[in-house]
């Protein structure tokens, strides 16, 4: 075992736990303030539920030997049985992950992945979504749709890995998973009242931008803790974690100065937001100067994507589309055109630099099969659970608010 | 006696306490209220959607005041909270039938 790769995984662990509390913030800050504890409470049930999920079954479907084919893991690991703390003797590794790290934290460390990805699509249904229907989402979800994507990219016998398709952090399976997902679930939920009729603003911004700088933090246990070791690939990967977060948000405020004369507070969190997200599967792939490039398309992109969910008249209430689908798409796929072998010898040369369409190609496949694989099997269960159990509030409990109606309390109350 | 209400911009509180203290008002109380007069609203933009926003942010200022002391009190917040622009806000004046201080149940003007 490696004290210092350990160190640095076991921190980079509670770094990436981190960032659904932050997340939770981000989000609550833009809902109105009679819906803030349902948005926060759709984030915090995410890191008990899916900690269930994954230590019973879904790390075992995500990363035991591959049943046949490359599609799931086996049930070897099922209730984390024979994932050890300790190494055999003799052992340099552990038995399951290749690196000088036990299982049990690589374990973990991909757990919080697995905690957040759902997470991010209650950006998409807030406001609107009963609080036992996404718990039970939450909880199939994660098992359906989480834990197979993990296996085809994260497992070495994985389909999309085998393919040759990288993604150092989730690109696929964190991001474009969960803004698929978030446009399947919209669509079965449908709009929330007065959805492009009334002014329906963020009532506190300080904490949209406190959440952002916790999710701008724990980024950095997200990113350069996926190199799975304290080493210079963990460095490369959280200075172009910076770079990219950095140039995106100051791109999107100057795109909101150029179109509409004033940059915003919210514009620049966004737009960071995206920067990180569109890194995430480039980090340990591409250079800086590569990164500030991925950093200013995610921060130009993004922006204009916001007008998604207009043209498509679906009520993505706090962009999870022109964040997380489109950020994801763009950092995907901009490692087929700068990635670099020479920084880490899973990516072949990317187009840019003289490797040809090979990378890109593969890159290309990943994108749309995650795509297609979350949207379809997510509608799936968004429908399933619509008419068993029903997905949406009523019209009363949604004019009262989430936090009334579904758990008996209030934000904000007048005095003491 | 008189109940003073006046809407005023909140960038004026701070001047209008102080002057009303110079006048001899031993007491007020503020509020943050929204509202929408010959002013209306204005435009707030969150990632590009913009909204029109009826309502604008001002502060209720109520001081309860001997009758004598009432034409002294409304001419000072009137000239302190002027800045001439649209949307200095309002005075009202209410006639008060009684006044209790809770702690000794002194009644009237002995109240005040």
């Amino acid at each position: 075992m490696n004290s210092g790769d350990t160190a640095w995984m076991l921190i980079s662990s509670a770094l990436v736990l981190f960032m659904t509390p932050g997340l939770a913030f981000f989000y609550g800050g833009m809902v109105r303030a009679k819906n803030v504890l349902g948005m926060l409470m759709k984030n915090y049930i995410a890191m008990g539920i899916v900690t269930i999920t994954w230590v019973i079954v879904g790390y075992s479907l995500a990363f035991a030997p591959d049943m046949g084919g490359g599609f799931l893991g086996g049930l070897d690991f099922v209730g984390l049985k024979g994932v050890e703390s300790v190494f055999a003797e003799g052992e340099e590794a552990g038995a399951i992950h290749a690196v000088p790290v036990p299982d049990t934290v690589i374990m973990v460390f991909q757990m919080m992945f697995a905690i957040i990805t759902p997470a991010l699509i209650s950006g998409a249904i807030a406001e609107r979504m009963k609080f036992t229907a996404w718990a039970v989402f939450v909880a199939i979800w994660s098992i359906v749709v989480y834990a197979p994507m993990a296996h085809w990219v994260w497992n070495a016998g994985g389909f999309l890995a085998k393919l040759g398709a990288v993604d150092f952090a989730g690109g696929t399976v964190v991001h474009i998973n969960a803004g698929a997902a978030a446009l399947a679930v919209i669509l079965v939920l449908g709009p929330r009242l007065g959805f492009r009729r009334e002014a329906i603003r963020p009532h506190s911004l300080p904490l949209t931008l406190l959440g952002a700088g916790m999710l701008w933090f724990g980024w950095f246990g997200f990113n350069a803790g996926s190199s799975f070791g304290a080493n210079g690939l963990a460095a490369n990967a959280f200075i172009t974690t910076q770079i990219a977060a950095a140039t995106a948000g100051t791109v999107w405020a100057l795109m909101e100065h150029m179109t509409r004369g004033k940059a915003t507070t919210l514009g620049f969190a966004s737009g960071a937001v995206a920067g990180l997200v569109a890194v995430t599967p480039a980090a340990g792939f591409v250079g800086p100067m590569s990164s500030m490039l991925i950093g200013a398309l995610a921060g130009a992109v993004c922006y204009l994507a916001l007008q998604i969910k207009f043209k498509l008249n679906v009520d993505d209430a706090l962009d999870v589309l022109a964040v997380h689908l489109v950020g994801g798409i763009l950092g995907s796929l901009a490692i087929g055109f700068l990635g670099q072998n020479a920084i880490n010898s899973f990516t072949k040369d990317g187009l840019l630099f003289g490797g040809g369409m090979d990378q890109l190609i593969a890159q290309t496949i990943a994108v749309a099969v995650a795509a297609v694989y979350s949207f379809v099997v997510t509608w799936i269960l968004a429908k399933a659970i619509d008419v068993t159990m029903g997905l949406r509030i009523s019209e009363t409990d949604e004019r009262r608010g989430v936090d009334l109606s579904m758990h008996e309390e209030q934000s904000y109350v007048m005095s003491e | 006696m008189k109940m003073i209400v006046a809407y005023i911009n909140p960038f004026k509180l701070d001047e209008i306490r102080d002057a009303l203290k110079e006048a001899g008002v031993s007491g007020l109380s503020v509020s943050n209220i929204q509202g929408f007069g010959r002013q209306a609203g204005h435009t707030e933009t969150y990632r590009g959607a913009e909204y029109e926003v009826d309502f604008v942010p001002k502060v209720r200022v109520e001081v309860l005041v001997d009758d004598t002391l009432a034409p002294s009190v409304i001419s000072t917040i009137e000239t302190t909270a002027r800045t001439g622009s649209i949307g200095d806000g309002k005075i009202a004046v209410l006639p008060v039938e009684d006044v209790i201080r809770i702690r000794t149940g002194e009644r009237g003007r002995d109240a005040l």
